[in-house]
């Protein structure tokens, strides 16, 4: 069956490149650097090795970023993500105990927050992140709506 | 109980707990410290004057326990207070808990050895958020710990407190016999008792090789007899029956124990069928609750509440009794539950033991390695869906499934399933769940929790 997934925020994509870049730039500028002092040889094998290893994350950040997605359908919540190891939760609204809405250093500089359910189950782990404060803020007002209007007991 | 209940043990004013807990309290310190420190006397050798200070140590340590024994109990009462159960406690720090009893769970009776020598039980009322951490009444006399039981549960279903324990019918009664050879033939029973068996062999032809062998695998040895005892001790007897509120325990050796399981609060069953018990026909069921987890200084005692349902039986009796909790659950994998045939490379030694199936009611999932481990989670009880891939079971074109509950201890996960079938399950397992959902509620329309 075919869900019609919504993305997370384009921000969120910006923020993990600004995060890589801050690693990435200096790291391998460093390594540049130690390798011209050295001079040449084999030393060029270590601008080179972490250049590609922060391009080789940049794609893989890129697809973990293209595999979030969430899904309101009419009694569950549905995420999606993960590149490799992908994961797709279904959780009925009914069965929402409480919603966290959080936002840490880089997210708050990007005006972004995660939303994350939790139910009675401690294995159940559906969280969304890089979505825009207000519209997180949105989201979870609108799920804990539709979870006290549905709410079941255990 | 059969005899009217004496209306004076509930009455509203506070009264304290039996004047002989302290003593069954400071008994077990008492035990503990004798196992600590008579070997340590015993062995070392030293002045007598060392020997006099350690021995006055242990006593003023001895006194100190019973001095916090006897304080403690001069400190606590408690009362019925119309709906509510009221325990005050602490001299330092006072306490003052209210337990409303239209939330209680469930009330159990548990008398330890020491306990049921002085003729005392202990009430525990379990509670949805906390356990059993607050409502514990140790300890009241062991005639008046029923009627006590009788007298809360009859409140806490809201009605008056002189109503009867409804009766209840017997579903399964416990084979010792049974139960001893089934703990028996346990790996963990197995395994250190060859040990000690090849010890003494090996003592008899080359004593040195045996001795040495016997001194380092005795640790082992005694902890495999001593959980083997515990187990033969703590299910002894067992007796399951139904109730109105739910099923009813009664086990026990040395220390006697009575539980009731709410039906409702039943998040899963589990069939365990181990290697060794197969050719016998022999099963194990195990039940998981929807319960906080509760600290760990409580210790194995709480732990061990209610989590077996029939320790050793005959696979038929044991399913019979898993369908008068869920009727109508299919326990046998039916056909076309089992997983494709490359599933073999992602799991090699689990794959002969796979399976997954479901009806309207019910999902069911077998898995384990050596044993067969058959989950059942009833889909009104569902609390989310997953499905998962990684790299080799996308290459194998697989994914898993899992079913969480509010319980603690398994989820019904089908794993290694087609790609396709594992995404078809999860859409149709999201609707079954929500379709068993709204009948139940149409069932019983009060909340449970």
């Amino acid at each position: 069956m075919s869900v019609a997934y919504e993305r997370v925020s384009p921000r969120f994509w910006i923020a993990r490149q600004t995060v890589l870049a801050a690693l990435g730039l200096p790291l391998t500028a460093a390594a540049a650097i130690t390798a011209a002092v050295l001079g040449g040889g084999g030393w060029v094998a270590l601008p080179t090795g972490c250049a590609v290893f922060f391009v080789w994350m940049w794609l893989v950040e890129r697809g973990r970023y293209r595999a979030w997605g969430y899904a309101e359908r009419d009694a569950d919540l549905i995420v999606r993500r993960g590149l490799l190891f992908r994961r797709i939760s279904v959780v009925p609204y009914g069965r929402m105990q409480f919603i966290d809405v959080s936002a840490g250093p880089v997210d708050r500089l990007f005006d972004l927050a995660a939303v994350q359910l939790h139910t009675a189950a401690a294995a159940s782990d559906a969280r969304i992140p890089g979505l825009r404060r207000t519209d997180a803020e949105q989201l979870r007002d609108r799920l804990t709506g539709l979870g006290e209007a549905r709410a079941t007991g255990l | 109980m059969t005899s009217p209940a004496p209306p004076p043990l509930l009455a509203d004013h506070w009264q304290r707990l039996h004047p002989l807990s302290p003593l069954v309290r400071f008994g077990r310190l008492f035990v503990a410290v004798v196992v600590i420190a008579v070997p340590s006397l015993g062995t070392v050798q030293r002045g007598h004057r060392e020997q006099l200070f350690t021995l006055l140590l242990w006593a003023a340590l001895l006194i100190l326990g019973a001095a916090a024994g006897v304080i403690a109990w001069l400190v606590t009462r408690w009362r019925i207070d119309g709906a509510d159960l009221q325990i005050e406690t602490g001299l330092i720090r006072r306490q003052s808990i209210r337990i409303p009893l239209a939330r209680v769970q469930a009330v159990d009776v548990v008398a330890p050895l020491l306990a049921r020598l002085l003729g005392l039980a202990e009430v525990r009322v379990v509670s949805a958020g906390r356990g059993s951490e607050h409502g514990r009444l140790a300890y009241v006399t062991a005639a008046e710990a029923p009627v006590l039981r009788a007298q809360l549960l009859a409140l806490a279903h809201g009605l008056s407190r002189e109503t009867p324990q409804p009766p209840g019918i017997a579903l399964f009664h416990l084979d010792n016999a049974q139960l001893a050879y089934g703990l028996l033939l346990r790996a963990p029973t197995l395994a250190p008792l060859s040990l000690a068996i090849l010890a003494v062999v090996l003592t008899v032809i080359v004593p040195p090789a045996g001795i040495t062998l016997a001194s380092t695998t005795f640790t082992i040895v005694a902890a495999g007899v001593i959980s083997s005892a515990r187990a033969y001790n703590d299910d002894f007897d067992l007796l399951v029956s139904e109730a109105g509120d739910g099923l009813r325990l009664d086990r026990g050796l040395l220390q006697r124990r009575h539980e009731t399981i709410p039906y409702g609060r039943i998040q899963a069953l589990r069939l365990v069928e181990p290697l060794l018990w197969r050719p016998f026909g022999w099963a194990r069921l195990e039940v998981d609750i929807a319960r906080q987890g509760e600290p760990r200084r409580e210790g194995r005692e709480s732990q061990q509440i209610a989590r077996t349902l029939v320790p050793v039986a005959p696979r038929v009796v044991v399913v019979g009794l898993l369908q008068r909790v869920m009727p109508d659950a299919v326990v046998t994998p039916p056909r076309g539950s089992r997983p494709p045939r490359r599933a073999v490379t992602r799991a090699p030694f689990a794959y002969h033991l796979l399976a997954a199936w479901h009806d309207q009611r019910y999902i069911c999932a077998r898995s384990g390695r050596v044993r067969a481990e058959t989950v059942i989670v009833p889909l009104d009880k569902m609390q989310s869906i997953r499905l998962a891939t990684g790299p080799l079971l996308r290459a194998l074109r697989l994914a898993s499934v899992h079913v969480d509950t509010a319980g603690h201890r398994w989820q019904a996960s089908a794993l290694c399933r087609d790609a396709g079938e594992a995404d078809r399950l999860v859409w149709s397992l999201a609707g079954l769940a929500g379709h068993a959902r709204r009948r139940r509620s149409q069932l019983s329309p009060l909340p449970i929790a």
